[in-house]
């Protein structure tokens, strides 16, 4: 039963997205607080994650959108007084804070209880030395290991331990010098040169698990101690992979009934004797030749797997382990799927779950692509088949890599280069393990080289054979029938047997070769489900459930997360389905990605766990006839489908004449000619000779802009001829069909942006935003603020009045967002998305106006207000960056975005917002007497001043001796370090390295001549070491400046600040009590105070 | 594989599916019945409760690790991956039969069954026909495989000629002929009334250190007594429990002892008849690894294995000396009963498992103890 006396409880979120905690806790958190306002709890989160669902006033009672700190959350409990604290739904980085709060004796203080698994099972959990002595005393066997700190040690433990080992070098990052030794030879090598890494001197030598089976349960546990397994899973890629970089499979396939259960009773046995309750997930490794397992690895916390799981089987985890949480036992909680059985159970799957990773390696310069024991991947897709061969293409295909799982013709042919990328797996392993077979590895020597259990081997050669057959016997009814069952797209049997996608598909009407509809309802069909969760299969002859005709609207989803779409795009799809929802009509999502909150089932009407391709959103309107698609809220994704579907269905919205006119760069360039809007002087490229030509008369640099991209793929900004060319190929490659513009680009102008809704004539601007970074950072790399903070009136009124010349020429019904360049009072257009954008949650949560509200009615063709989003006091949003997590990855920005995710703060002035995001968004905020790095190009001489700002006000300056004089002349002091190249001490690196220098400006120079490309290297070391080692690193210009002015306003005052308020009616400014600001005076040796303010009251 | 075989699967409703025949090329008829579990197929298959009966995967991937090697076995020689020494179930109707892998794997699914002259359907909407089972009911059935495709007069006619195999008494047919011994040199003996005992059963007992002596299941008190048995467990079996005459009044002479009495399943549902309580048959059954049962007693709520088409009537035990102990938290059905003051117990689930979890296991340690305090 609930614990008695609980009505008010706090749920810290997991902050901004980052590699390794993305959308997955947005659907974790929502699942809690539906779980707790159905028992009367009042729900407070503290998320700084702007663009997330659960921070919704739809969701959470109310929100802090401040930084996920002990300081600030010790604030909000001294106010809200909540009587419990769920810190198992926000990621590590709630359970990071949990910890903190307790062991500081803040939980306690306030008397909060722990609500879950406790604060000790956590650390029981979570400390590596603590688990093992755990698992140990309860005879759970792990992985064995040993400390050493010279080599006669480290020879002694692998005796011990047993060959293979691997050596793991303590306090390094990355796992720098660690390796793996299979003989005495080897490991003296290795453990020498892991001994002189380590700062402590020691290594750890552990039994390495080569190519062992990775294997993982999702386990429920109780107060009562009941015990459920919620899910099993299986890596298709081994040991040494990480599992959010691996493709997974649920159920497991390749374990025997007796393996499935050794582990399923081992993982009860690990939840028991942690005193985990709620949800754990465990990881297990398995030997592929005995019964031996290890216990690698336990997060006893919702999870990305757990999500997975949830979405995978059905059932809805997170909020079963909230009930749980609150007292609730598990046979108690009733089964939501059937409504009659019970919660208590264990799901029976009638179909395979593959899960993909998607990674975005060539967003980064300089990035390796390796992948291994650190998660890279960005996103992840989960596709569901009544075979593995449909599961798997389905899911090659939702990553929208414009790769089918068997084009593989373009890769390296050679034997050693498939042999290598067998053997250290890169983002392209699954493309080479196709390519491998096919070109005659056998079975055997595929998995020997990569670890992957034959079985799978043998699925993929199913597919090759497919393909042969179709090839072979060519197309009739028989190998198109086969075909669809091994998952093949219209597009590739089309391809395979030349012919178009549209014949392919009428030819399978006619022959009655069509998907079923199956729903997922966690027991196997053993009981009637009223369930609205389905997938479409060719794996069966009937649909489950028959199809109503009635009013229904399609939303399509975003997709696969990845740079430049992510979370952002599931509000937006979210609060579009639920503003279209009305009594009779069914609001239909479809979506692929199970980090989000749009794939929960519960969310919307129906939802179809399903491809986003031309070919399947067809399928389901010919089974569910559809009103029309709603494709302007899920990113670039189904905006893309656009041109295919309108000729089959109506487009709701805009209409896709007008999408086209806005994604085609020289359509759009020549709109706003017609229009007489001003914009950069531009040109459509038709030949290398003629861009030359035109990028000669207009002067470098120039900025290369495909059509029908997001997140500034393949955008360029070329300073001379060759990188122009070479640029030019790189957008012809991505936007094929599309054409490719150059354009003036202009430097030194402030980028602003109208995110707005329209309905044909009436334009409701949301709010115009401005960057902090002069264009040429991308938008969704750059700092943004509400209100603009340099646009003059007359440059606003400009904006104000293009954006609604242009909503009415395009006549836009729908939400729409605008960019511009202001420079010397000089407004121009630059780009016009009629989709919904990234920054719309922050615009709809700072103005109180949700903007997909509007955007819902507009599509259905209502009318909407003529007017402008009011707001109060600043929000800032900043980028959330993972740099540290990308080996090698150069951590600068430019016009490709890079960043994985964002937070918004809000204050009563720039300065305050300001800091409080660049808090939230893990950006360590320097106190006075700090040391600060400073390193500039030639032409990056604007920083002096603020160097001169900093010293003045106690920051210590180092620099390298070039900078240095600069600096000296301007009178200011700073110490000289010597450069990378230079390898003298007192070495930059060193400092770097050990943790003195607290902040890096650096403002990268331009590539010139071979003197620079040297400063180009020691920059980029700089840089590099900087990111790993978790010190700020800031190379905008205009960044570094408002930062340093931030700081010294910070510095400089000290009464107490008024809070703002946001989101809830107009007026409705809710200033928090003065006094509840009481953290603040523990920051005051850095920035001054923070206000920590309730987002949505009410 | 050879391809060019057809199967055809008939129901009772005049339902014909047709698909992709594997195993051997043979017909039978039997009650088509639908399993959940997604993983446990060898223990499935040779589980003697399915005698007769033609088994539905609901999961749609099988043979994925193939036939693990009979010789894989625990200090007493049986094996750990089988429940019996062949395959029980008459006919497998499966969505994709998958090529094997894995180190335990003596062969593949389709050879095993062919050896075993089982017949196997693949390519069916298995979810679909598990519908039409959950709202019709468990029906007859026939199954053929074959070289040629089977027309629709002779699936007619077939159909005409189904038997019930529940009107038979099908425990004759897998219980052992004679007293078999398995020793540990225990001065405790328990016997175990082999109505088509699982291996896993065994295993357990064994695994608790005691000697135990599987009897047929149509001993006579006395045959049973003469053992001197510390306790007694009545196994599972296929079928109606009706049918097992014998063995119910046997249990109900047991019943007036003071010896330990373990039922499981089958075994539950004889103990039930022999207190005066009756049973029976449920509409399609309960066949899965994941149902859950609850405890009355303690609230604890428990994952188990279970493998039954008839079921314990809740009304009739309270006429008997026993009560409901135990009840499916999902259905309400009885999952266990116990004497009121005598150490006789029952449970509808199967706590060996196999195929399945072990939640339940210490079920059998409990017994034993509280045999030997006998």
């Amino acid at each position: 039963m609930k614990i008695k006396g609980l009505d008010k409880v706090i749920i810290i979120g997991s902050g901004a997205i980052k590699i390794g905690e993305a959308g997955e806790f947005d659907y974790s958190t929502s699942q809690a607080i539906k779980a707790l306002r159905e028992e009367g709890i009042e729900t407070i989160v503290v998320n700084p994650n702007i663009a997330t669902i659960h921070t919704d006033k739809k969701f959470a009672d109310k929100v802090y959108s401040v930084p996920i700190r002990k300081e600030f959350v010790e604030e909000i409990l001294a106010k809200e007084r909540p009587q419990g604290i769920l810190l198992g739904f926000g990621g590590q980085t709630a359970l990071n804070c949990g910890m903190e709060l307790a062991e500081s004796g803040i939980l306690e203080k306030y008397a909060v209880q722990v609500l879950g698994t406790s604060i000790n099972s956590i650390e029981m959990a979570d400390n590596r030395e603590l688990f093992k002595t755990t698992m140990v005393a309860n005879g759970i066997p792990v992985p064995k290991s040993r400390k050493a700190s010279d080599l006669a040690s480290a020879l002694e433990a692998a005796r011990q331990i047993g060959y293979p080992v691997i050596v793991r070098v303590a306090y390094t990052l990355g796992g720098q010098g660690s390796g793996v030794a299979f003989d005495d030879g080897k490991l003296k090598e290795i453990a020498q040169r892991g001994l002189a890494y380590s700062r402590i001197q020691q290594i750890l030598v552990e039994e390495y698990l080569d190519k062992w089976k990775e294997v993982e349960y999702e386990v429920m546990r109780d107060h009562d101690d009941n015990c459920t397994i919620v899910c099993n899973m299986e890596n298709m890629d081994p040991m040494g992979i990480h599992t959010g970089d691996s493709i997974v499979v649920a159920p497991s396939q390749t374990l025997t009934n007796r393996e499935y259960n050794i582990l399923r009773t081992t993982a009860q046995r690990v939840i028991r004797a942690l005193g985990i309750i709620g949800e754990c997930n465990i990881q297990f490794a398995l030997d592929p030749r005995s019964e031996q397992f290890r216990v690698i690895e336990v997060n006893s916390r919702l999870s990305r797997s757990s999500a997975l799981a949830s979405k995978a089987t059905g059932y809805p985890i997170a909020y079963i382990a909230a009930k749980l949480s609150i007292g609730y036992a598990l046979p108690e909680l009733a089964n939501r799927m059937t409504g009659v059985t019970t919660a208590c159970f264990e799901p029976s799957l009638d179909y395979i779950v593959v899960k993909a990773p998607r990674w975005d390696f060539r967003k980064f310069r300089r990035v390796s692509n390796e992948i291994g024991t650190q998660m890279k991947s960005v996103g992840e897709v989960m596709a569901i088949g009544r075979c593995f061969e449909e599961a798997i293409q389905k899911a090659i295909r939702m990553l929208d890599l414009r790769r089918e799982l068997t084009d593989v013709d373009d890769l390296g042919r050679s034997w050693r280069r498939i042999k290598r990328e067998l053997q250290e797996p890169t983002d392209q392993r699954v493309f080479y393990v196709v390519k491998a077979l096919k070109s005659g590895f056998t079975v055997d020597e595929v998995s020997k080289l990569s670890g992957i259990d034959p079985w799978f081997l043998d699925k993929f050669l199913n597919i090759l054979r497919g393909e042969t057959e179709l090839k072979q016997r060519g197309f009739c009814k028989e190998t198109v029938g086969e075909s669809k069952i091994l998952g093949f797209s219209d597009r590739k049997i089309g391809r395979l047997v030349r012919r178009s996608e549209e014949d392919v598909r009428q030819f399978r009407k006619t022959e009655h070769i069509i998907p079923c509809t199956k729903q997922i309802d966690t027991l196997a069909a053993e009981w009637p489900a009223n369930t609205n969760y389905l997938y479409l299969t060719y794996g069966g002859t009937e649909d489950d459930l028959p199809f109503v005709d009635q009013d229904k609207v399609v939303v399509l989803g975003s997709g696969c997360y990845r740079i430049g779409s992510s979370v952002e795009f599931d509000w937006c799809c979210v609060n579009m389905g639920l503003a279209l929802r009305k009594p009779r009509r069914q609001v239909i999502m479809v979506n692929c990605n199970p980090e989000t909150v749009s794939t929960d089932f519960d969310v919307l009407d129906k939802l179809y766990f399903e491809e986003l391709t031309i070919e399947r959103i067809l399928d389901i309107i010919d089974k569910e006839k559809p009103k029309g698609v709603v494709l302007s809220v899920g990113g670039q994704t189904p905006n893309n489908l656009a041109p295919g579907l309108a000729q089959h269905v109506t487009i709701l919205g805009t209409s896709p004449v007008s999408i086209d006119t806005a994604e085609d760069r020289s359509k759009f360039g020549l709109l706003l000619d017609r229009l007489g809007i001003d914009q950069p002087e531009w040109s459509k490229l038709e030949t290398l000779e003629g861009a030359a030509k035109f990028a000669d008369k207009i002067g470098y640099p120039v900025l290369i802009r495909p059509s029908y991209v997001l997140s500034g793929a393949a955008m360029n900004v070329a300073f001379d001829e060759p990188q122009m060319i070479q640029y030019i190929r790189e957008a012809s490659r991505i936007s094929k069909e599309y054409p490719v513009v150059i354009s003036k680009f202009v430097t030194g102008a402030r980028e602003v942006e109208a995110d707005g809704v329209s309905d044909g004539e009436n334009v409701f601007i949301g709010a115009v935003i401005e960057h902090v970074e002069n264009a040429g950072v991308h938008s969704g790399d750059a700092t943004m603020s509400i209100p603009t903070i340099t646009i003059k009136e007359g440059s606003r009124e400009r904006i104000m009045d293009y954006a609604r010349r242009i909503a009415k020429a395009l006549v836009i019904k729908g939400p729409f967002n605008i960019q511009f360049l202001v420079k010397n009072g000089e407004v121009q257009v630059i780009e016009c998305n009629l989709r919904a954008s990234r920054s719309m949650p922050f615009v709809s949560k700072m103005t109180g106006t949700n903007l997909m509200d509007l955007a819902a009615k507009a599509i259905m063709g209502e009318k909407i207000p003529d007017g402008e989003g009011k707001a109060t006091g600043f929000g800032v949003k900043a980028p959330q960056f993972s740099f540290t997590r990308l080996d090698k990855a150069d951590p600068v920005t430019g016009v490709e975005m890079v960043s994985t995710g964002e937070v918004a703060c809000f204050g009563d002035n720039f300065q305050d917002a300001f800091i409080t995001a660049l808090i939230a968004s893990n950006f360590y905020v320097p106190r006075r007497g700090d040391s600060v790095l400073i390193t500039m190009g030639k032409t990056r001489r604007g920083i002096i001043p603020y160097a001169k700002m900093l010293a003045e006000n106690g920051y210590r300056i180092y620099s390298t001796r070039h900078t240095a004089e600069e600096l000296s002349e301007v009178g200011i002091e700073s110490t000289i370090l010597y450069k990378v190249r230079e390898k003298k001490s007192p070495n930059i690196l060193d400092y770097i390295t050990s943790g003195r220098i607290k902040l890096v400006i650096n403002i990268p120079s331009h590539e010139e001549d071979a003197e620079s490309r040297l400063v180009l290297r020691d920059e980029y070391v700089i840089r590099r070491r900087a990111a790993e080692f978790g010190i700020p690193v800031v190379t905008n210009l205009e960044l570094a400046q408002a930062l340093v002015r931030s700081l010294i306003s910070y510095n400089r005052n000290a009464g107490p600040l008024t809070p703002a308020g946001h989101e809830g009616p107009p007026t409705g400014s809710q200033r928090s009590d003065p006094s509840a600001t009481s953290h603040i005076a523990k920051l005051r040796s850095g920035p001054s105070r923070i206000p920590v303010t309730a987002l949505a009251e009410g | 594989m050879d391809d060019s075989r057809a199967a055809v699967l008939a129901l009772e409703d005049g339902t014909v599916l047709r698909g992709k025949g594997f195993g051997a090329p043979t017909d039978v008829s039997g009650e088509v019945v639908f399993n959940t579990s997604m993983i446990g197929y060898p223990e499935l298959l040779t589980d003697p409760s399915y005698f007769r009966q033609i088994v539905v995967m609901t999961y749609p991937i099988l043979g994925s690790y193939g036939v693990p090697s009979f010789s894989i076995s625990d200090k007493h020689g049986i094996p750990l991956h089988y429940e019996s020494d062949s395959i029980k179930i008459k006919g497998y109707v499966i969505h994709t039969l998958s090529n094997p892998s894995h180190w335990s794997s003596d062969e593949g699914l389709d050879e095993w069954l062919t050896e075993e002259n089982v017949p196997g359907i693949r390519g069916l909407d298995t979810r679909a026909l598990t519908r039409r089972i959950r709202s019709k009911g468990t029906m007859l059935g026939f199954l053929k495989v074959s070289e040629a495709s089977v027309t629709d007069e002779e699936v007619a006619v077939r159909l005409q000629k189904l038997v019930d195999p529940n009107e038979d008494d099908l425990v004759r047919s897998v219980t052992t002929a004679e007293p078999i011994h398995y020793v540990n040199n225990s001065d405790s003996t328990l016997v175990l009334v082999d109505c088509g005992v699982k291996y896993g059963i065994l295993r357990n007992l064994l695994e608790t250190g005691v000697n135990v002596v599987r009897v047929p299941y149509d001993s006579s008190v006395d045959d049973i007594l003469e053992f001197e048995p510390s306790g007694i467990v009545i196994s599972n079996g296929p079928g109606d429990p009706k049918k097992c005459r014998t063995t119910i009044e046997t249990a109900s002479r047991l019943l007036q002892t003071d010896i330990p009495i373990l039922g499981i399943c089958l075994g539950m549902q004889i103990l039930a008849l022999a207190a005066g309580g009756d049973t029976y048959k449920l509409k399609f059954g309960h066949r899965a690894v994941n149902h859950p049962c609850l405890d009355l007693k303690t609230g604890r709520c428990y994952i188990t294995t279970q493998n039954h088409g008839y079921s314990v009537i809740p009304s009739s035990i309270d006429q008997t000396q026993f009560e409901v102990r135990f009840l499916n938290a999902n259905d309400k059905t009885v999952e266990g009963i116990q004497h009121k003051n005598k150490k006789a117990v029952g449970v509808q689930w199967h706590p060996e498992s196999s195929p399945g979890p072990y939640d339940t296991q210490f079920l059998f340690e409990q017994f034993v103890r509280e045999s030997m305090k006998g």
